[in-house]
């Protein structure tokens, strides 16, 4: 990663490879350059979560600063809590629960910005409280 | 149990888990994603045939090579879970060769305890802890009581029948269903009935009865 060196990057878990990717596609017009990596579906491109796609994003998505895991739901949340699980003591990245699109956009302008990884999780985890109108 | 024996179970239990996989894709299509049948036999296939290529050697690396398997090949919130409880329960049987009564309670304890940590559900949110909480507890209960593993995992298989039954009124608090709340009442939860099959299998391998 030539870009984004520096800043926390992103990760975002969906049932859906489709949902995961058409997220990062928008948040990373606003990420300022932080990296925002999709982990939607299993192996096999069906709907589910996999933990091998997860374990690479993280890696692709460690720019040194950090990586935050933003989940869409149930499995996602367990297939990530897995990996760390694993990775413990390796790995900076931090899961976060946080609605899947607001946060993510949150996350990002974060991240962007040059916040470290604790500003970058407590961006997303307000995007709860924000309204949307 | 010998190493033999822990591979015989997931042997028996990849074979009930496929040829009961459209019922539990029934039963969560009713009140979840309806894709727990097909998940948790994609999970036990590849874990059968990572066990078939493994050099597992003790009965605890024979589970954790079922529980990376199922974590990384499942796709559904199963997969973890029950990945989860199989490497715990490897894990609690350390290099024992010989796995007996007492030592596959613990194994079982371990497994339970795993789980619950990584879902954070209790006994009651209508999910596998329901079929899996009771059976451990039959099992320590009828291993106290002198039962070898045959009797002890056979209670054990019975308490989660009866625990499956119970999932029935219970309104579900996790995963997936909990977003439908009252109409997940008057439904078994798929994930304990899910455990009732590897309970089962377990019950049928140590009876020798496994095909």
């Amino acid at each position: 990663m030539t870009e984004g060196i520096g800043l926390v990057g992103i990760v975002l878990i969906s049932h859906s490879s489709a949902l995961a990717e058409g997220a990062a596609e928008l948040v990373q017009q606003i990420s300022g350059g932080a990296t925002v990596v999709p982990a939607g579906g299993t192996e096999d491109g069906g709907l589910g979560t996999s933990t091998d796609k997860i374990e690479a994003a993280i890696e692709d998505a460690d720019a040194g600063s950090g990586v935050v895991l933003i989940p869409d739901l149930g499995s996602a949340v367990l297939s990530a809590r897995s990996v760390l699980a694993d990775l413990a003591g390796e790995t900076t990245a931090r899961l976060v629960d946080a609605p899947f699109v607001e946060g993510a956009v949150a996350a990002a302008v974060a991240a962007g910005s040059g916040a470290d990884l604790d500003a970058v999780i407590a961006a997303a985890e307000e995007a709860r409280d924000a309204a949307k109108f | 149990m010998d190493t033999s024996a822990f591979r015989a179970w997931v042997h028996e239990a990849a074979r009930l888990i496929a040829d009961n996989a459209e019922n539990l894709t029934r039963l969560d299509a009713a009140i979840g994603d309806g894709d727990h049948g097909v998940n948790l036999r994609r999970g036990f296939q590849a874990a059968d045939e990572m066990l078939d290529k493994a050099e597992a050697e003790t009965p605890g690396a024979v589970l954790q090579t079922v529980g990376r398997a199922l974590i990384s090949k499942t796709g559904g919130a199963s997969g973890p879970l029950y990945g989860t409880g199989f490497r715990q329960a490897g894990k609690a049987l350390a290099d024992v060769t010989e796995v007996d009564v007492a030592k596959l309670g613990s194994a079982l304890e371990a497994a339970f305890n795993g789980i619950q940590q990584l879902g954070a559900a209790h006994e009651g949110d209508k999910t596998m802890l329901d079929a899996l909480g009771p059976a451990v507890t039959a099992y320590q209960v009828a291993a106290e009581g002198g039962a070898d593993i045959a009797g002890a995992t056979r209670a054990a298989a019975e308490a989660a029948e009866r625990g499956l039954a119970e999932t029935v009124p219970m309104l579900a608090r996790k995963g997936r269903a909990s977003y439908l709340g009252e109409r997940t009442i008057g439904h078994e939860d798929p994930g304990a009935a899910s455990t009732v099959l590897l309970m089962r299998a377990l019950a049928t391998v140590t009876a020798g009865e496994a095909p």
